[in-house]
This record gives structure tokens, C-alpha cells and sequence, in this order.
């Protein structure tokens, strides 16, 4: 090992980074975008619920129901319909996602202390949407019912002993407004660390080998290994500046609160550039042109994304697909990130998940770099 | 291979290289005096790229052995790097990075630092007559400035040894001409050449040179020594219309040897000057129009076309 020529080969890489302006762009401008999309477009939280209201019963009752249903935040009233027949065209259309009947006889069978019943009508065109609109639905109308309740009770108190009741008062700990963007933004730092350095790495291995530089290197004093390490170094140190620079972002603008350890953040995040540098070289050995390289990045980016919980938590998988997920290093990376970020953890508590992802990270490096010794040779 | 170490900067004996069932490089022994320009010529695919890889280290040898610089091709490859240079028929340099970047990446690599390499840099600038050009990013070269540009750079760690694999390939006659006068002035100075092309005309500007055919190598000598030992009798240059006809019909003479299509003109070579009347004789009897018929020198052009017609008959 030569570490002049290691140098040399770092600050060439570095050289030609600096001059590619389409590189520049998306080492500056993709995480920012990404940081957007994924912390506030691409919002998982539900509000605003477009709402038609069906009151048949039109009392003083079913329009306290209707009003507990707008005043909850949740539900923004956009139709007022007259009968049945209108549901249908209204829903096809997707003008309103849920619709609420209060059919007639609601107010005379609550005043006969009769139960009663009410009807909603959901799109579940996006199921999962739809599912967070039912538990809204159903906490506003069991709030009401309860209140009811209560109000009986207290014509009945003087008579009855005390009733026994168990309300569940649930409190969110590590993030109390359940803001997505506190979910996303951790992720979103994952992720552009991940495509980032892989795909720059791959890229930058198959350009020497398509304009035939690599044949020329091959030629010189330069050993395998330091031509490894030459062409990955230069990635790991952006990998580090980019991953600065998003968390950056994400405190400074998206006004995400890092609870845990900054320090320790970031030599994890060395740690998981392990394993993205492995696979970059990875893919440089079996992709003769970067065309073949980004194709090939993407096969590992997609299920990456898709299994490693940024998007689809992994509880919420069938069980041969949670087993899977075992497999895909950033979902120990994004468990490491997320327990820093947001429950400010530290290694007493994600050790764990830290020596999966070592073990993940020295293996891949080594058989990508043992693969690349051969190819080279 | 006992006395070759300083004598030779090139031998080889034996050599094979296979990939899977295609044999690339069939058998091949020969050596290189130190100094030499020494021509390795070929159509594509002859396996004469494959053979300067094998000596650059770029590739195992599957059998046989060899020595670059007195050093084992097989188990000295790092050693052999740091005493030849190679440029390959693509002008490997980095075209985002300038001129002077360019040199000083390769020489660092090579160990070439400090004063040395001020100097290695100023002669390359001033051989490729770059000097102007120092600052240019090196994609926006014309071609001709590229190759020797990716000449300087094989050459800044001062190497014994030059392979040089298709220098000229897809570069214009006058770039080529000066290219070929850089390469008498490195062979002056006391580098050998080893240089593969598919031109003959350059093939006339080595010392001596070997012609590979299918992985094999079919000729081997001076240009002068090839053209006398294997044009066997006598060349005439005859131009004749229809040609194709002409072509033909002295092709199945029984006094011709080799017939082939020279330029606008029919190259046939006849045991000697007395056969000219019973070609003429020939030609007319089938209302060919003859406009000449001369005795012709031979080029190494002709010397591989019948070389490369044998060969194949062989096989």
C-alpha cells in the first residue's frame, strides 16, 4: 500500500467530481428535494377529511353529532346532501372521501334511551387512509355517546352507586404531534446517504472501464487494493459532507429535533457507508457501462426502500417478508438513525443492530473487493 | 530462456492464451532486441492486443513464458510495471481533467515527483508540442493532440519498454506521420517499441516485425527479408477492364500464383517476366480490355495477402 498514490487517486476523483456539474446538482439539490417530498408531499399524516353530510333526522341532536365531527380538525364538511340518490355520483367522483348519514329517528331513539345507530360511507380506494378515517369516526362518535351517557348518569347519580369505567388516555412519547415529517426526515437521511455513495461509486469504477482508463491504470504501480480504496475514499468523504449537510437541512429548515447523540450518529453512519461502498464495487464488476450500473443500483435500491421499513413499517408485513427484511442492512441502519433521532438512544440500547450492520458491512466490502482483485487481474 | 536477460527486452516462448474454447493466442515465441521498433501486425481479432496484454501484465498467460525487461511475465508483473509504458488504441486519459493534470496524475502514480516531474512534464509538453495547450481540458483535443498527449503520459516515468496497441487507429495521415517521426525519436534515445497496427504502410517503418494470423504467428523479420522470402517468383501490376472478369480469368491460369485486387489495379504474381505473354494471350481470348501490364515491386501489403492466402489454404 502506497499512500501517495492512494492521494493522488483520491484528489483526481475529487478533481473530476468538482468539475461535473450534473453530479454537483445531485449531490446539493437531491437530498433538499428529497427532504421535501418525503417529509411533507408524501405525508402519511390524514387531514381534512373531505366530508357530505346526509342529515335525515334533522334535530337539534344529529346536528350536535355533525358539529362534534367538523370541530374535531379532522373533517372539513363539503356537501350538504338532500337524499340517498346524490352518495353515489359524489363518491364516484371523489369529491368527498366519507360520507355521514344520520338516518331519521336518531334523535327520537336517543331521547327513549334506545341505541341507535349512524352510517358512514368510506372510499377505500387508498385503504390505509381509509382505516385512519374510521378510528377518527369512531373516536368522535364514542366521545359523543359517552357524553350522553354521562348526562343520563347525572339524573341517575343520586340513586346508584359509583359506575366503574376504564378510558384509555393514550400518550405519544418520542413524537408527540405524530408529524410524519419526524418519521420521514430520518429515513430521507438514510436513504441519500444509501443511493448516493453506492450509485457514485459504481459509476465512478464503469466510467474508467468505458473509456478504457481503468486498462491504463491496471498497467501502472497501482495495486488493486489501493485502487479500491482510491476510488471509494473520495465517495465515503462525500458520503459524510452529504449526510452533514441533510441533517442540516433537516434541523435548520424542516425543524426536526435530533433527541440522541449527533457525534454518535455520524460514526454510524461511517459504519453503514461500509456497506453501500461494498456494493457500489459490487456493481462495478458486474456492469460493463454506467447504463448497466444504474439499472443494477436500482435492484438493490428497490428492495432496500421497500424492506427496510422507510416507507411500510416491517411489523406491518406478512411474516416471510419480515424474515426477508432481516437481509437488507438499511433496516438496521434506519432502526440505528430513527432510535437517535427520535427516542435519543444510544449504543446501550441499538448495540444490536450495530454489530448486524458491522458484520453486514465487512462482509460485502470484502467479497465486492475480493471480486474486484479478481476482475482486475 | 537462459541468456535473455539483458540481451532482449521482449521474449516469449510458447505462449498460449485461451478463453473457454477459443484459443486467442496459438503458440507464440519470439524476442525483441533492446532498441527495436518492433511491429506486431494483424487484422482484428489476430490476437496481437491479446499477446500485449499478456506482456503488460493486463493478462495471465494460460501457457508458455516470457520475460519484459529481464523480469517473469507471470510472476513479476508488479516489477514489469514500473519499466514499460502502454497506450492503448483509445487514448486512455481522463478527458475532464487538463493537460498538465493529466501528465501529473500519471506520474505521481508512477512515482514521479518534484523536480523530476517538472521536467518529465515540460519534455512531454514539448514532444506532444502541447505547451499552449497546458490548460485545455483534454476531452476538447482533436484527436491527433490526444494520442500524443496519451504518449507523453505511457512515457513519464521514463519507461524501457513502450507498448504501444493501435496508436494510430482512427487518427488522421498527417497526425500519423508525426506520430511515427515520435516514435524514431524515442527508438534513438533507447526505448523499445513494441507497437501492433493493421496499416501497412506503418508496418514499413519497423525494424522488424512478426504477422499474426488466427493466434498465430504466420511471418516473422525485416520487411526486406519478408518481401524477398515470400514473394516467390515475380510481381506484375496489371490494370484491365472489366476487372472482376480479369479477376477471374486469371485466376484459373495455371502459370499464376496469386491474384489480388491492389487498389484499381490487379496484383498477380508468375513464376517470372517470360508469363506476361500468356496472360495478355488469356485476358483477350475472354474480350478483356488491357491497359497495362508492369513489373511491380513488391510491398509488404502483397507479401501479407499471400502469406494470409496460404495460410488459410492450410488450413
Amino acid at each position: 500500500m502506497n499512500l501517495h498514490r492512494i492521494l493522488r487517486l483520491m484528489k483526481k476523483e475529487l478533481i473530476q467530481v468538482r468539475r461535473d456539474r450534473r453530479i454537483l446538482a445531485f449531490l446539493f439539490i437531491a437530498p433538499v428535494v428529497q427532504l421535501f417530498l418525503f417529509g411533507y408531499a408524501v405525508s402519511t399524516d390524514v387531514n381534512h377529511v373531505a366530508m357530505a353530510v346526509l342529515d335525515e333526522d334533522r334535530t337539534a341532536a344529529s346536528r350536535a353529532l355533525i358539529q362534534r365531527f367538523t370541530a374535531s380538525g379532522y373533517f372539513d364538511q363539503v356537501a350538504y346532501l338532500s337524499g340517498q340518490a346524490e352518495i353515489d355520483t359524489l363518491l364516484d367522483a371523489g369529491r368527498a372521501q366519507m360520507v355521514l348519514r344520520v338516518p331519521r329517528g336518531f334523535s327520537h331513539d336517543l331521547s327513549r334511551g334506545r341505541g341507535t345507530e349512524i352510517q358512514t360511507l368510506l372510499d377505500g380506494t387508498d385503504s390505509r387512509k381509509a382505516r385512519v378515517i374510521e378510528g377518527y369516526t369512531n373516536g368522535v362518535v364514542r366521545l359523543y355517546g359517552s357524553e350522553i351517557l354521562r348526562a343520563r348518569m347525572q339524573v341517575l347519580r343520586a340513586r346508584l352507586p359509583r359506575l366503574p369505567a376504564v378510558d384509555a388516555r393514550v400518550r405519544v412519547w418520542y413524537n408527540p404531534e405524530l408529524k410524519s415529517v419526524n418519521f420521514m426526515v430520518p429515513g430521507v437521511l438514510c436513504m441519500v446517504l444509501f443511493l448516493i455513495t453506492m450509485l457514485m461509486t459504481s459509476l465512478a469504477i464503469v466510467r474508467e472501464k468505458e473509456i478504457g482508463t481503468l486498462e491504463q491504470l491496471v498497467v501502472t504501480p497501482l495495486s488493486a487494493g489501493e485502487l479500491m480504496l482510491g476510488k471509494t475514499l473520495p465517495f465515503l468523504l462525500i458520503g459524510l459532507i452529504e449526510f452533514v449537510l441533510t441533517l442540516l437541512t433537516a434541523i435548520f429548515i424542516f425543524r426536526v429535533d435530533v433527541a440522541g447523540s449527533i457525534p454518535l450518529l455520524f460514526v454510524l453512519s461511517a459504519l453503514f457507508l461500509l456497506t453501500t461502498l461494498g456494493l457500489g464495487i459490487f456493481i462495478s464488476t458486474v456492469s460493463k457501462t454506467q447504463h448497466e450500473a444504474t439499472l443494477t443500483g436500482f435492484l438493490f435500491f428497490m428492495p432496500f426502500i421497500l424492506l427496510s421499513g422507510f416507507i411500510f413499517p416491517v411489523e406491518n408485513m406478512p411474516v416471510g417478508i419480515q424474515w426477508a427484511t432481516y437481509l437488507i442492512p438499511l433496516r438496521y441502519f434506519l432502526e440505528i438513525v430513527r432510535g437517535i433521532f427520535m427516542r435519543g438512544v444510544g449504543l446501550e440500547v441499538l448495540w444490536p443492530q450495530v454489530l448486524v450492520l458491522a458484520v453486514f458491512g465487512v462482509g460485502i466490502l470484502a467479497l465486492a473487493a475480493a471480486r474486484f482483485s479478481k476482475r482486475l487481474g | 530462456m537462459t541468456l535473455t536477460s539483458n540481451e532482449y527486452a521482449v521474449t516469449i516462448s510458447d505462449l498460449v492464451k485461451k478463453f473457454g474454447s477459443f484459443t486467442a493466442v496459438d503458440d507464440v515465441s519470439l524476442t525483441v532486441g533492446r532498441g527495436e521498433i518492433f511491429g506486431f501486425l494483424g487484422a482484428n481479432g489476430a490476437g496481437k492486443s491479446t499477446t500485449i496484454r499478456i506482456l503488460c501484465g493486463i493478462l495471465a498467460p494460460t501457457s508458455g513464458s516470457g520475460t519484459v525487461a529481464g523480469m517473469d511475465i507471470v510472476r513479476e508483473t508488479e516489477k514489469i510495471k514500473t519499466r514499460i509504458g502502454y497506450m492503448s488504441q483509445r487514448f486512455s486519459l481522463y478527458e475532464d481533467l487538463t493537460v498538465t493534470e493529466n501528465i501529473k496524475f500519471f506520474g505521481e502514480v508512477y512515482g514521479v515527483y518534484g523536480e523530476r516531474l517538472a521536467q518529465r512534464t515540460a519534455w512531454i509538453l514539448e514532444m506532444a508540442n502541447l505547451r499552449e495547450r497546458r490548460d485545455s481540458l483534454t476531452g476538447e483535443l482533436a484527436m491527433g493532440w490526444k494520442q500524443r498527449l496519451a504518449l507523453g503520459c505511457a512515457m513519464v516515468h521514463e519507461p524501457d519498454i513502450l507498448f504501444l496497441d493501435e496508436p494510430t487507429a482512427g487518427v488522421d495521415p498527417a497526425s500519423r506521420r508525426r506520430f511515427w517521426e515520435l516514435i524514431y525519436t524515442v527508438a534513438e534515445q533507447g526505448v523499445t517499441v513494441f507497437v501492433t497496427t493493421h496499416y501497412m504502410d506503418e508496418a514499413e517503418h519497423c525494424d522488424r516485425m512478426a504477422l499474426m494470423h488466427r493466434g498465430r504467428i504466420i511471418a516473422l523479420g525485416t520487411p526486406a527479408e519478408l518481401k524477398e522470402r515470400y514473394i516467390a517468383g515475380t510481381l506484375l501490376e496489371v490494370w484491365a477492364e472489366p476487372m472482376m472478369a480479369a479477376l477471374e480469368c486469371l485466376n484459373s491460369l495455371p502459370v499464376v500464383r496469386e491474384v489480388a485486387m491492389f487498389g484499381s489495379a490487379l496484383h498477380v504474381v508468375v513464376g517470372s517476366l517470360e508469363d506476361v505473354d500468356s496472360l495478355r494471350a488469356a485476358l483477350e481470348t475472354m474480350d478483356i480490355r488491357i491497359e497495362r501490364i508492369e513489373p511491380a515491386r513488391p510491398s509488404l501489403e502483397d507479401v501479407f495477402v499471400a502469406l494470409i492466402e496460404h495460410a488459410e489454404r492450410g488450413a
